[in-house]
């Protein structure tokens, strides 16, 4: 036994004594991440790769580890560190259990990035995925166009006759495909949705225009919503519930039209670069327009927008402060209380990139509340991972599924008749789940829910 | 050292070779536990999912003369999880189900690898809980509890792990398995179950514990009492105690941890502005409680205190993380962490967290106190960086001064972390060499060979060198 790390084995690496020089490169940054983490442990039970299989290595503290170790030349930058680095779903869950402040978030983009950068990582695989995030992903006209041919697929049902003779690599994305919603949900917001000044004019209800009407609210501000890629392709109409919901909340919403992708999901591949430059577009498109707020309602641009900073230090870190998300602004504001309502017994699934990514727990249930007739059920772990994380169901199914399958044991035992998430990854994870389960539940966004209360159908 | 080939043929048969770890990078998180002082590389990790996995793997590890090391969640303190001499680690994480509940008899049968806070989570609709609460307890596993004898804030009330498991059962050195106890709580004969709780996992591998579980109190009250400095503090502690009260935990945070806590996650709230706060739980009747506040807040007021009372659940359990979360958050002061474990007598504590702040002065080390104040168990938590040798050398040596420290007023040189790696070679501070051959004889009377969690513990005897010159298969700890 010796005092840890007292020196590298030079059989091993022959590489920097981890007592004596610090890395450079790449590697500079992990290491001084990694340093905030005093091996306490108490981030182990959050983690749903842990959980499942019990491996300290696939654990956080076993994965900030690892990167210590390659950091130090302890070990080979190599094979095992960059499997953790995908093995982990980059969740987030550990950085919620971190009372030593590990961002861990930070340091497995930067591994993921050195793992690239080190061509760590290589076959068909990797070279469509990466294609699909730099060349379709982000353009809005070839995302259209493959959602097209998807909405076909899906018209014809040649997805089904595909999904039972493709291999399961590639028959994966077409079983979590969410239905492609008709043309009309996919229509494009208007560029600006006027603030409802008087919240009887939304609703049809009597009870509300009696009691309501004589009471004109004041406009509350204007914000800009930010529409990112796959959402307004497959979730559109999340975007037109939001800006309806928002509106009838006194806020002017404007769509700022040269946006692009937020970049999260090339971020989380490990192209960092390509990431910083749709941050550079972006930081364009939302610089002018003068506005209180931007609007976020996808859990994950959110989370990668609020960490500009750490992309583009200064301008980011400005851009990051104007970030909201929607029912976090709701909650701030306090909510204008639908005219209609919403009866049903609901379970809220955390996004981890709302609660874990960017610390919002309370606010979307504060706002739910308000819902009338909306009853909340807390379910067992709310806040753990459904196994969607970007796109790691495609690259990880089996662990993907164990990890999805506990969450849907969770909601199932809780009967629901909506489950409830704000982000379109676990919308599409937990929809897919819940029709392979047999769930009975309706699988939405909170936006769409407060949509339907405003707009009185009760459901 | 690496694993005799056939030996990870083996392993690999029993559990696949998912499950059977042994190239380095991969073992290298395995190489240390909640300690980082002491490391050292495991031949290999298998993870079983069931006793009879386990028992063919020890069987395995016989044959081929390697020694193993069983490991929970690894956020033992004593070094107790690391595999010295090449040992191959069997890790229970995934020994995780909670096989019966029975509310009627208020006890719940479960695997090693539960998580303790899984447990109680599970039991409450039972209205029960499982009483010690360590403050690993989010992580940290009911077998690793067991090996150490866990305690925890709630302690001073309601025991240790020691006065709640009921039975158990153990995979011997050997591959047999063995029963102890009786789910009744009563088994005649020599206490079996006393020997195996806090062993460390050196008489064999627990793989199914029978535990009691304790109702839920009916109403529980939590105050915040905030002091100038952590000696008051204590003093208020004392009296306290002899006045009769028994309260469910008393804990003391000092300001140095406060700072570092409300800088973190665990945030509560507590105040910046006192030295060091004790946070006080009572527990009983709703209507006894209300009496019994008052009486403690007429004794912290002679210690010139103020005393504030947790709102509502939601503020109790945010003081509660708080406490649980301080050893991590010291991390924000420095890379590494060494929490030390001792325990003195309660009248002498101020004198003993006096003696201590002077010993990490002098070696200019970074000291913050956060500990189980009600039981005399010290907790100072030295902040230091592992690759600053210097520091590194100062570290210890306060280590084994504030030992000395303890033992010189009665105290012991272990609370509730073990001894592990860690002070294995301050036994002798404590216990003769004859006391310390009978507990090598009864360790011996489960493990006559030796191969169970080798270089813990115990001192190497003399005796056991020249009988078996393989237990110098390792480097002495280096302090
Ligand atoms: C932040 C923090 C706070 C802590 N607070 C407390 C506290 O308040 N009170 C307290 O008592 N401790 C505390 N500890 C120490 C530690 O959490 C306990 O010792 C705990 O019991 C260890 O459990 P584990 O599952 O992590 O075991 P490990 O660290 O994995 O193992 C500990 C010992 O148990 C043995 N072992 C593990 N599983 C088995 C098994 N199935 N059969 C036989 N032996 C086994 C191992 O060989 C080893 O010797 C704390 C630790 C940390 C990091
Ligand atoms: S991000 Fe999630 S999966 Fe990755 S280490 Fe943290 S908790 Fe585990
Ligand atoms: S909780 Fe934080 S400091 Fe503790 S082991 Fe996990 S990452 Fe490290």
């Amino acid at each position: 036994m010796r005092q840890l790390f007292e020196g590298a084995d030079p059989a091993v690496s022959g590489a920097a004594a981890p007592g004596g020089a610090i890395p450079e490169g790449p590697l500079a940054a992990i290491y001084a991440g990694t340093l905030d983490c005093v091996h306490c442990g108490l981030c182990l039970s959050s983690c749903p790769t842990y959980r499942e299989t019990g491996r300290e290595l696939s654990s956080p503290r076993g994965r900030v580890h690892l990167m210590r170790a390659v950091a130090e030349g302890r070990i080979e930058f190599g094979a095992t560190l960059a499997e953790e680095a995908y093995l982990c779903l980059g969740c987030r869950a550990c950085e919620t259990a971190c009372p030593s402040g590990v961002r861990f978030g930070r340091l497995l983009e930067e591994t993921r990035a050195a793992v690239e950068h080190a061509g760590l990582r290589r076959g068909f695989a990797r070279r469509l995925e990466r294609f699909a995030l730099r060349r379709v992903i982000p353009n809005r006209r070839r995302l259209r166009l493959a959602v097209d041919a998807l909405a076909w697929l899906q018209r014809l049902r040649l997805d089904r006759a595909a999904l039972a003779w493709l291999p399961r690599r590639l028959a994966a994305p077409l079983a979590l495909a969410p239905r492609v919603p008709p043309r009309a949900a996919r229509r494009p917001l208007p560029w600006r949705t006027r603030p409802v000044m008087d919240l009887a004019v939304a609703s049809q209800s009597d009870v509300m225009r009696t009691h309501r009407a004589s009471v004109p609210k004041p406009p509350r501000g204007r914000v800009l919503l930010f529409t990112g890629c796959v959402m307004s392709e497959l979730f559109g109409d999340v975007h037109h519930a939001t800006a309806r919901v928002l509106a009838a909340n006194g806020f002017e919403v404007v769509v700022p039209h040269s946006q692009v992708c937020c970049g999260a999901l090339q971020a989380h591949a490990g192209d960092a670069a390509f990431a910083r430059e749709l941050l550079r577009i972006n930081l364009e498109a939302f610089a002018g327009a003068r506005a209180d707020a931007i609007v976020v309602n996808s859990a994950g641009c959110g989370a990668a927008l609020r960490e500009a900073g750490d992309w583009l230090p200064g301008e980011g870190d400005a851009l990051a402060r104007r970030i909201r998300d929607p029912l976090e602004l709701l909650d701030e504001v306090g909510l204008r209380p639908p005219a209609g309502s919403m009866h049903a017994r609901a379970c809220y699934d955390d996004p981890c990139h709302l609660v874990h990514g960017q610390r919002i727990r309370e606010a979307p249930r504060r706002v739910l509340r308000n819902v009338p007739g909306l009853e909340l059920v807390e379910h067992e772990d709310p806040t753990s991972c459904c196994g969607a994380a970007g796109i790691y169901n495609l690259t990880h199914p089996e662990m993907s599924d164990a990890i999805l399958e506990r969450k849907l044991r969770t909601l199932a035992a809780a009967d629901p008749d909506l489950i409830l998430s704000g982000n379109p990854g676990c919308l599409m994870q937990l929809r897919a789940g819940s029709r392979r389960l047999g769930l009975r539940a309706e699988v939405l966004h909170p936006m769409t829910v407060l949509d339907r209360a405003y707009r009185n159908q009760e459901s | 050292m690496t694993a005799p080939a056939g030996l990870l043929a083996a392993l690999r048969e029993i559990v696949g070779s998912e499950r059977c770890l042994s190239r380095r990078e991969e073992l290298l998180p395995w190489e240390c536990d909640g300690l980082t002082l002491h490391g050292s590389l495991p031949s290999a990790v298998v993870l079983p999912r069931d006793t009879h996995e386990v028992a063919r793997i020890v069987r395995a590890c016989r044959r081929f003369d390697t020694p193993f090391v069983p490991r929970g969640a690894g956020t033992g303190l004593s070094g107790g999880a690391i595999a010295l001499d090449g040992g191959v680690v069997i890790e229970c994480a995934k020994l995780d189900r909670i096989l019966a509940i029975d509310g009627a008899n208020r006890l719940a049968v479960v695997q090693p690898g539960v998580v303790n806070a899984a447990l109680s989570q599970a039991v409450r609709p039972h209205g029960l809980f499982y009483a010690p609460d360590p403050s690993s307890q989010m992580a940290c596993t009911i077998g690793g509890n067991v090996a150490e004898n866990a305690g925890g804030p709630h302690t001073l009330k309601y025991g240790t792990t020691t006065n709640h498991v009921l039975a158990l059962e153990l995979v011997l050195p050997d591959g047999e398995r063995l029963r102890l106890g009786s789910a009744t709580g009563w088994s005649p004969g020599v206490d079996l179950v006393g020997v195996v709780v806090g062993s460390e996992g050196t008489v064999g591998i627990v793989t199914e514990v029978t535990v009691r579980l304790t109702p839920l109190p009916e109403a529980t009250e939590t105050l915040l009492v905030l002091f100038a400095d952590v000696v008051s503090a204590c003093r208020a502690v004392g009296a306290v105690i002899t006045s009769g009260l028994v309260p469910a935990a008393m804990e003391i945070v000092d300001r140095r941890t406060i700072d570092a806590v409300e800088a973190s996650v665990y945030a509560a709230g507590l105040p910046r502005d006192a030295g060091a706060v004790l946070l006080v739980e009572l527990d009983g009747p709703a209507e006894a409680l209300p009496p019994q506040i008052e009486r403690i807040r007429a004794l912290c007021a002679v210690e010139g205190a103020r005393v504030q009372r947790a709102r509502d659940d939601a503020e109790r359990e945010r003081f509660w993380r708080a406490r649980k979360g301080a050893f991590g958050a010291m991390g924000r002061l420095a890379p590494d962490l060494y929490v030390h474990d001792a325990v003195v007598p309660r009248s002498r504590l101020p004198e003993v967290l006096a003696r201590v702040g002077e010993i990490c002065d002098r070696h200019r080390l970074r000291l913050s106190n956060v500990f189980h104040a009600g039981d005399g168990n010290l907790h100072p938590n030295i902040s230091f960086d592992r690759r600053d040798a210097d520091e590194l050398a100062r570290v210890v040596a306060a280590g084994r001064e504030i030992l000395e420290a303890c033992v010189a007023v009665g105290g012991v040189i272990s609370g509730e972390h073990g001894i592990g790696t860690e002070k294995r070679d301050f036994m002798g501070l404590v216990f003769s060499a004859d006391d310390l051959e009978a507990q090598h004889r009864l360790r011996a009377a489960f493990d006559p060979d030796g191969v169970c969690n080798p270089g813990k513990i115990l001192p190497t005897p003399r005796f056991c060198v020249e009988a078996n010159p393989k237990a110098r298969g390792y480097d002495h700890v280096p302090l």
